[in-house]
């Protein structure tokens, strides 16, 4: 349980269009030993210089399709991955099935798998595979199969309106290496790359990724945000010099706000780690948040170095229902998938709970005869 | 002292003339097609309904061409509103504007009058003075057939000559025209070597008719073609082989010779350095005349941001204007700095690139203490924020309140959501600008967007710039 650590990466002023504000991160030093994995720059040749003299571990981002398996047949890398070579193919993909004119598109030889999808329902399954004991109220497919294959509902970047123009307008920095993309200045996700050049060819793909429904809904509804303009006191300002230095505290200020008060949603919060993979020095893992209901909640992957900083990062912004999702499914795994000592936990009945989690989507769980059993009580308690 | 009115009204004429500056109803970095034209189509209806001798005074001041055809086009739409004296005075001022303007534009414009129904008597009267100006009809009528014989059916007008009306109206009729530029039109169907006489445009088709190589055709008729014509075809002739196309960069205007560089990849600037920093040297030692380095010392902060790239449409043309500016302002001071706002050094291996700290460019500027200080932006000031606007306010308000560094603030980009050029700061005067080469009359303008003079003072200074143009002495256009 640690929080997130963006050492490393500074804040730049924001960009605001309309609703949603972009706040850039910049390295001062871009991580060159790990860099994009080059096969999804089929077409764009050139962009991962490799220097001969140096080894470097590429990752692989999740949610790219390339033809990755032996016969030509598009993959899509399951959750992010880190290899060692260019050459090798990412061990953990899924196979895609394509209608016949989506594999149409196959003719360009690369190819974009929508959205976080994967890694998104890989996230939740990964980390609740099911009831880990076999307590008697449980039905046998939530034995034998857990939560998985489990569906979240998440909008694609193109339909949160005013994104798209607020990422064409946005004026990416030099050494720019990562952005936040604040939605009616709700946080809905941050993204960082190991190098500028990295994010200069992902720019454009976070019109492609998910995010959550408060996120779409903010866009839909809210006014245009405000800029956070500079403000110079200038009764003390007696000569160039000193103007300069009240510029540079304005700057200073504004990175402070940030990293304290916009961001703090997510940097505050301490999150469970799994690690995954471990390669060359580098640490891929996913991280959950706590889920506390009515509170920013992001899950996300991250890379991280020898020294723990972050060289990838991707959260997504929960919604509010998969927020009390979240937070029933890790009471139960805590309490060992107990239903009666969960319910004391909540402070609930036994019934409650059961029907809290049909209500939720997970009313396959129980055996019928129990969830039949819970609505009986619930009546006669109401009568 | 002016009135409320009168203050507004100069407010007024200076938005639009901002607006009629910079805006060509195109899509624009941060705004679309659809946006600029609706914007402009509003103040255009405000200022005639509002102002009609300011509106048609406008003509007389640096406007681009497509304002100055929609301004024609709205005053003989309107000329019942008008009064005999008015009429006089718009009819001086549209014709000394007419003939300035390209010839395919004006033919547009009388086609869109022609599709308004527009057809009143000053109209025709209009149209048949322009055309009898003319240098070269017959010219006219190779090059821009249609145009004209629309003109001429919808003014009522019988063409000069017996032989042009045969030729604009069923050419293939005669077996001899004693035009001889007719006559190489009429031969041009028939045989590949008249084809070569005929003006660029009009022999493209016959090349394409006569299934004529691309590179043998482009050699041959490179005489033919116009100053423009071959710095737009030079690149492309070189690659297929072609090397008879050779534009003369030292006669190019300069905000034209700067969009052809910052078209050119780097390499190929670096190659050609000497070539071309010496052709956008004379072009700005051209523009800035007998004005040479008399402005002092002058410091200038200009935007390579990304969004310099302006749009699709008006590919890098705001970027064309601060490197056009740059060297016209290296001619016109005895003492110039350039400072990019990206950092780079180097203004002719310039590309847009990165965010816009104007404020941060501005201090450093500041810390040369120039007389004169000239920024040219596009008014999106992102890093931080709001810290121009605050630098120069406090540059004015308390470090400089003698005023003696003059600072203006040039825009070439319109701000459809706020009908004008979008401001860096209060206390800065702004001014919309279109090409470098009106850069000394701009800086002249903007002392009234400062809002210390008046609309006296506007007035005058519209009717001396009208008597300039009418008297024919207006700058030589070089576009």
């Amino acid at each position: 349980m640690t929080t997130l650590d963006l050492t490393g990466l500074a804040t730049r002023p924001s960009q605001v269009w309309g609703a949603v504000r972009l706040v850039p991160l910049v390295r001062d030093e871009p991580v060159n030993d790990l860099r994009l994995h080059p096969q999804l720059y089929d077409d764009a040749v050139g962009l991962v210089e490799v220097d001969p003299r140096h080894a470097y571990v590429s990752y692989i981002p999740h949610g790219f399709v390339a033809t990755w398996t032996g016969d030509g047949t598009p993959a899509a890398a399951y959750g992010t991955q880190l290899s060692a070579d260019g050459n090798s193919p990412p061990r953990a993909t899924m196979s895609l099935r394509f209608h016949r004119r989506m594999a149409r598109r196959q003719a360009k030889d690369r190819l974009r798998f929508l959205p976080m999808h994967l890694a998104l329902e890989g996230y939740l399954a990964l980390h609740f595979g099911g009831p880990s004991l076999a307590w008697e109220e449980w039905s046998q497919r939530a034995i034998r199969q857990g939560l998985s294959p489990r569906v979240e509902e998440a909008y694609v970047g193109a339909e949160v309106r005013g994104l798209a123009d607020a990422l064409r307008v946005f004026e990416i920095h030099p050494n720019q290496c990562g952005v936040m993309v604040y939605v009616a200045d709700a946080l809905a996700a941050a993204f960082a790359v190991p190098h500028p050049d990295d994010y200069r060819a992902l720019h454009p793909t976070l019109l492609q990724d998910l995010y959550g429904e408060l996120i779409h809904h903010y866009a839909t509804l809210m006014a245009p945000v405000q800029d956070f303009r500079a403000r110079i006191a200038d009764t003390h300002i007696r000569s160039l010099a000193h103007l300069r230095t009240a510029v540079a505290e304005q700057e200073r200020a504004w990175g402070h706000f940030h990293d304290t008060t916009m961001a703090g949603g997510l940097l505050d919060h301490a999150y469970t780690w799994q690690s995954v993979y471990q390669m060359g020095g580098f640490t891929l893992s996913r991280f959950l948040p706590e889920f506390r209901p009515k509170q920013d909640s992001h899950i996300g992957e991250a890379i991280t170095d020898g020294r723990g900083r972050i060289a990838y990062l991707k959260t997504f912004r929960l919604s509010e229902s998969q927020v009390r999702r979240g937070h029933l499914l890790s009471r139960l795994a805590a309490n060992d998938w107990h239903i009666a000592d969960t319910a004391a936990d909540l402070g609930i009945h036994e019934a409650q709970l059961g029907l809290r989690l049909e209500s939720a989507g997970f009313g396959f769980l129980l055996r019928q005869d129990v969830l039949d059993r819970y609505r009986k009580q619930k009546r006669t308690r109401s009568r | 002292m002016d009135s409320y009115g009168d203050l507004i009204a100069a407010d007024d004429v200076l938005l639009f003339v901002n607006a009629a500056i910079t805006s060509t109803g195109q899509r624009e970095f941060h705004s679309d097609a659809g946006e600029q034209r609706l914007s402009l189509d509003f103040l255009h209806a405000y200022m005639l309904g509002n102002y009609r001798d300011l509106y048609a005074g406008v003509l007389a001041l640096d406007i681009n061409d497509h304002n100055a055809a929609l301004i024609i086009r709205r005053l003989l739409e309107t000329t019942g509103d008008a009064t005999a004296d008015q009429r006089r005075s718009e009819g001086r001022l549209i014709a000394s504007r007419l003939a300035t303007l390209p010839p395919q534009r004006v033919y547009g414009l009388f086609d869109a009058l022609r599709r308004a129904g527009v057809n009143n008597r000053r109209t025709r009267a209009i149209i048949r003075d322009w055309l009898s100006a003319r240098p070269d009809l017959a010219f006219d009528a190779v090059k821009y057939r249609s145009g004209l014989k629309r003109a001429l059916r919808h003014a009522h007008l019988s063409p000069a000559t017996e032989e042009l009306g045969t030729f604009l109206f069923v050419p293939l009729t005669r077996k001899h025209y004693a035009t001889p530029l007719l006559e190489t039109w009429r031969r041009a169907h028939y045989e590949q070597a008249a084809l070569y006489e005929l003006p660029y445009t009009a022999a493209e088709g016959f090349a394409a008719k006569h299934g004529i190589p691309r590179n043998v055709f482009l050699e041959r008729i490179a005489p033919r073609m116009t100053r423009l014509e071959t710095l737009r075809l030079q690149d492309s002739a070189h690659k297929i082989g072609t090397t008879g196309i050779q534009a003369d960069l030292a006669r190019m205007p300069l905000t034209r010779l700067a969009t052809y560089v910052l078209s050119l990849p780097v390499q190929d600037r670096l190659h050609r350095r000497a070539e071309l920093t010496h052709a956008l040297e004379s072009a700005a030692g051209r523009v800035a005349g007998s004005h040479r380095g008399s402005w002092g010392k002058v410091t200038a902060v200009l935007d390579d941001s990304f969004s310099s790239f302006g749009s699709v449409h008006k590919r890098h043309r705001p970027l064309a204007v601060s490197l056009a500016c740059h060297y016209l302002l290296g001619a016109l001071a005895d003492n110039y700095t350039g400072l990019w706002t990206s950092g780079r050094t180097d203004a002719l291996l310039t590309y847009p690139y990165g965010p816009t700290p104007v404020g941060r460019r501005i201090l450093d500027a500041l810390d040369t203490t120039p007389s004169r200080l000239v920024i040219v932006s596009d008014g999106w000031d992102n890093a931080p924020p709001g810290l121009a606007a605050e630098v120069l306010r406090i540059w004015r308000t308390r470090l400089d309140p003698e005023r003696h560094t003059s600072i203006v603030h040039l825009n070439p980009v319109y701000d459809a959501a706020d009908f004008d050029v979008r401001r860096l700061s209060a206390a800065v005067p702004t001014a919309g600008i279109r090409d470098a080469e009106d850069l000394p009359a701009l800086v002249e303008l903007a002392q009234f967007a400062e809002g210390r003079t008046g609309l006296a003072e506007l007035i005058t200074y519209m009717d001396t710039r009208a008597a300039r143009m009418n008297s024919g002495h207006h700058q030589e256009r070089a576009r």
